[in-house]
């Protein structure tokens, strides 16, 4: 055995890599049990482990590089059933050494999390939660986010339909605070990149089962009556929670497209993304887990190949050290999207290309050609830091 | 001889404002293009830069290598998950090797009988024999090996990986991993000098090139690049080629749109040439006057003066240029 051991070591000293003891890195993950729901199309199969497989893959990638440097990357992974207190997760976890986070949690409980005195030498990892009072003034020092906001989905999409001099938007908003707050986002982004929302009106129908025969005569009747607008050049919807959306998409009074939370979306990561070496991603995905890559899953698999990178690098486990490089001009995560991936140093979150797709194929990638920026063009996505009020980062 | 060339050259320039093919016929040689949206290896005169051929291959053909006789061409039709092998003479694709699924890059050995080839999807390095046409090893390697060098001594293979940003030192006799060093992010191709004593190793997202000494495993120097008013992140190193006296060293910038001329003495880069958009491969006329390069989004290939050092001639070849080779 020691030999093996001394062996491994004159091994790396060969290889230019430096002899750092045997690391190993546990890096949990905290998410809650699913409400159980019917997915609004029969295509889509129910996924139960949004965001877990993603860290798997992750963690496996990280330990095909942690091979060759004597590091070791584990997943420990929580489930929290409905109702039940994250606090007491993260402390157990704490308690048993862990100090790195991935959290598939709801805003507030993120920043419950983060302001825990267990969390304070730790390092959390938003992975799923969009809100943009997380990255403008609710920020925490020790919470990243590679999960992105609402108004970077919603200025990734604004600006291609400024590309496309689709500028005059009918804005359709569902009824749930997501909903209210991805419009909000819609109509930030309109201002910016010179749309204006034309019409805007609130979805109050309830769709009811969706099984039920002949159902959709209710659905083809209610749309077409509700989009009897003056003139516009997209429909876009706000329903996150995607109980209405897809029932406008060529149900609309005028022949006119969808975009927005469904139609034509704006998201960090889908199946339908084959360019920059993502096919070989995508197959390794699927042969573990038999279904496609989410965008949760594919934040988890940013959150632990940011520690994978930052742990090579620095050859350290210690978050305050990972944090500093992850946040340093260093940092730069290849993330099979053309251009490397990086943490916004004034509040956490990562700034990334998003893909603009269809169901069915990738239709561009924002940020679109000619939106300049100072620093970097993937800081006209979401909100820039002068526009933030997180302070002392 | 060379003079008198060079005076006809000047002159035919100067009077037509036109580039004109040089006259010695003695050292023609031909320019084989993949494009891997258009599933064709386009066949260009080197001299007159005239399209001889266009030739139908597997889907998207990427990574292109000669055969040791120069008489065929070893092409890595990717989607088909196996290498078709082109008689250059007749332009037919005569038959396949079996290279693991989706192939990508590859290398002949020097004995001209063994191709090594990159597997990006199950992390392997396969090692074919062109005669017997069969897989004769598999080596276990990082994520998504990508990039394939071998010393022109015949000891090592460097094999990078892209997800894994390593160059896995590979040692041709015994086809063991024997180092392992690490660059920066998502390397995508090596190659050594042509005194075997250095491999160098683009890294796309890390923009930039690590120089490797092959006998200490140690990084020399890494080189950066930075070209005014372009942004850090366009600037995405990916082919490399190090002229036969060792003195001059290109790199394809990708979206960049640039070759970055260095000087391999003092590891500095000399001078930008401003080439098509998204510049990948590159590759060396037979007589070193000359440079090839693919571009990807421009949908062309830029020929480079090497004397001048100055883009000549743009050629409009397939959808997505991929790999570029020159024969004799």
């Amino acid at each position: 055995m020691r030999s093996l051991i001394v062996g491994a070591i004159v091994l790396m000293i060969a290889a230019g890599v430096p002899a750092a003891a045997e690391l190993e890195i546990s890096i949990g993950l905290i998410d809650r049990e699913p409400q159980a729901r019917l997915p609004l199309s029969s295509l889509e199969p129910v996924i139960v482990d949004d965001g877990l497989e993603g860290a798997r893959q992750g963690i496996r990638d990280n330990n095909t590089t942690g091979r060759f440097t004597g590091q070791t990357f584990a997943l420990v992974h929580r489930r929290l059933a409905i109702g039940a207190d994250a606090a007491l997760t993260l402390r157990e976890l704490h308690g048993q050494g862990l100090r790195l986070f991935m959290l598939n949690l709801t805003a507030p409980e993120l920043l419950a999390l983060a302001d825990l005195p267990e969390a304070r030498d730790s390092l959390l990892f938003n992975i799923a939660a969009p809100d943009d009072s997380l990255r403008v003034s609710d920020c925490r020092a020790n919470l990243l986010h590679t999960a992105p906001s609402r108004a970077m989905r919603a200025d990734a999409l604004g600006q291609y339909l400024a590309w496309k001099r689709w500028t005059r938007w009918f804005l359709v908003v569902g009824p749930h605070p997501g909903d209210q707050a991805y419009a909000a986002a819609l109509r930030r982004a309109a201002k910016r990149f010179g749309a204006k929302i034309v019409v805007e009106k609130p979805w109050t129908f309830e769709a009811g089962a969706a099984r039920t025969d002949s159902g959709h005569f209710n659905e083809q009747q209610e749309a077409n009556t509700f989009t009897q607008v003056a003139d516009y050049d997209i429909l876009l919807v706000a329903d996150e929670s995607d109980t209405f959306g897809e029932y406008l998409n060529y149900r609309t009074f005028l022949a006119r497209p969808v975009g927005g939370t469904q139609g034509l979306t704006a998201t960090p990561w889908s199946g339908v993304s084959e360019q920059w070496g993502a096919t070989q991603f995508q197959r390794r995905f699927r042969e573990q887990t038999g279904r496609f890559m989410t965008p949760v899953d594919y934040a988890a698999w940013l959150a632990v190949r940011s520690v994978g990178e930052a742990a090579t690098r620095t050859r350290s486990a210690d978050p305050s050290v990972l944090r500093a490089f992850l946040l340093g001009p260093d940092f730069r995560l290849a993330a099979f999207k053309g251009v490397p991936a990086s943490f916004r140093d004034w509040n956490g979150q990562l700034r990334q290309p998003l893909l603009i797709v269809s169901p069915r194929v990738l239709v561009s990638v924002s940020p679109q050609e000619g939106f300049l920026h100072q620093f970097s063009t993937l800081d006209t996505l979401g909100y820039d830091r002068p526009e933030t009020t997180c302070g002392q980062f | 001889m060379k003079q008198k060339q060079h005076k006809t050259w000047s002159a035919a320039t100067a009077v037509l404002g036109v580039w004109l093919l040089t006259p010695a016929a003695a050292d023609a040689y031909t320019v084989y293009v993949s494009s891997e949206k258009d599933n064709t290896i386009t066949v260009v005169d080197g001299e007159t830069l005239d399209i001889k051929a266009t030739v139908k291959v597997g889907p998207r053909p990427r990574g292109i290598a000669l055969s040791k006789d120069q008489k065929s061409l070893y092409v890595c039709t990717s989607d088909a998950d196996h290498i078709e092998v082109l008689d250059l003479a007749t332009l037919k694709v005569t038959h396949t090797l079996p290279s693991g699924p989706d192939p990508e890059l590859l290398a002949l050995g020097p004995d001209g009988r063994l191709l090594y080839v990159a597997n990006e999807d199950d992390n392997m390095v396969t090692v074919v024999d062109v005669e017997g046409r069969s897989k004769v090893a598999e080596i276990q390697v990082g994520v998504e090996p990508e990039g394939m060098g071998v010393s022109p001594d015949g000891k090592w293979l460097v094999n990078t990986s892209e997800t894994t940003n390593m160059a896995h030192f590979i040692d041709l006799a015994t086809r063991e991993v024997a180092a392992n060093v690490l660059v920066d992010q998502r390397p995508r191709v090596a190659q050594f000098t042509p005194d075997s004593k250095q491999v160098w190793v683009s890294s796309e997202i890390g923009g930039n090139v690590s120089v490797i000494d092959a006998a200490t495993k140690e990084k020399i120097k890494v080189i950066s690049f930075e070209i005014p008013g372009l942004r850090r992140e366009s600037i995405q190193p990916v082919g490399i080629r190090i002229s036969d006296d060792g003195k001059r060293a290109f790199v394809a910038l990708g979206p960049a749109a640039r070759v970055a001329v260095i000087d391999t003495a003092t590891l500095e880069v000399e001078k930008y040439l401003l080439v098509g958009q998204r510049v990948w491969n590159l590759e060396f006329s037979p007589d070193q006057q000359r440079l090839f390069t693919t571009n990807g989004v421009s949908n062309d290939m830029s020929v480079i003066d090497l004397e001048r050092l100055k883009v000549r001639k743009t050629v409009p070849v397939g959808r997505l240029p991929w790999g570029v080779v020159v024969a004799p």
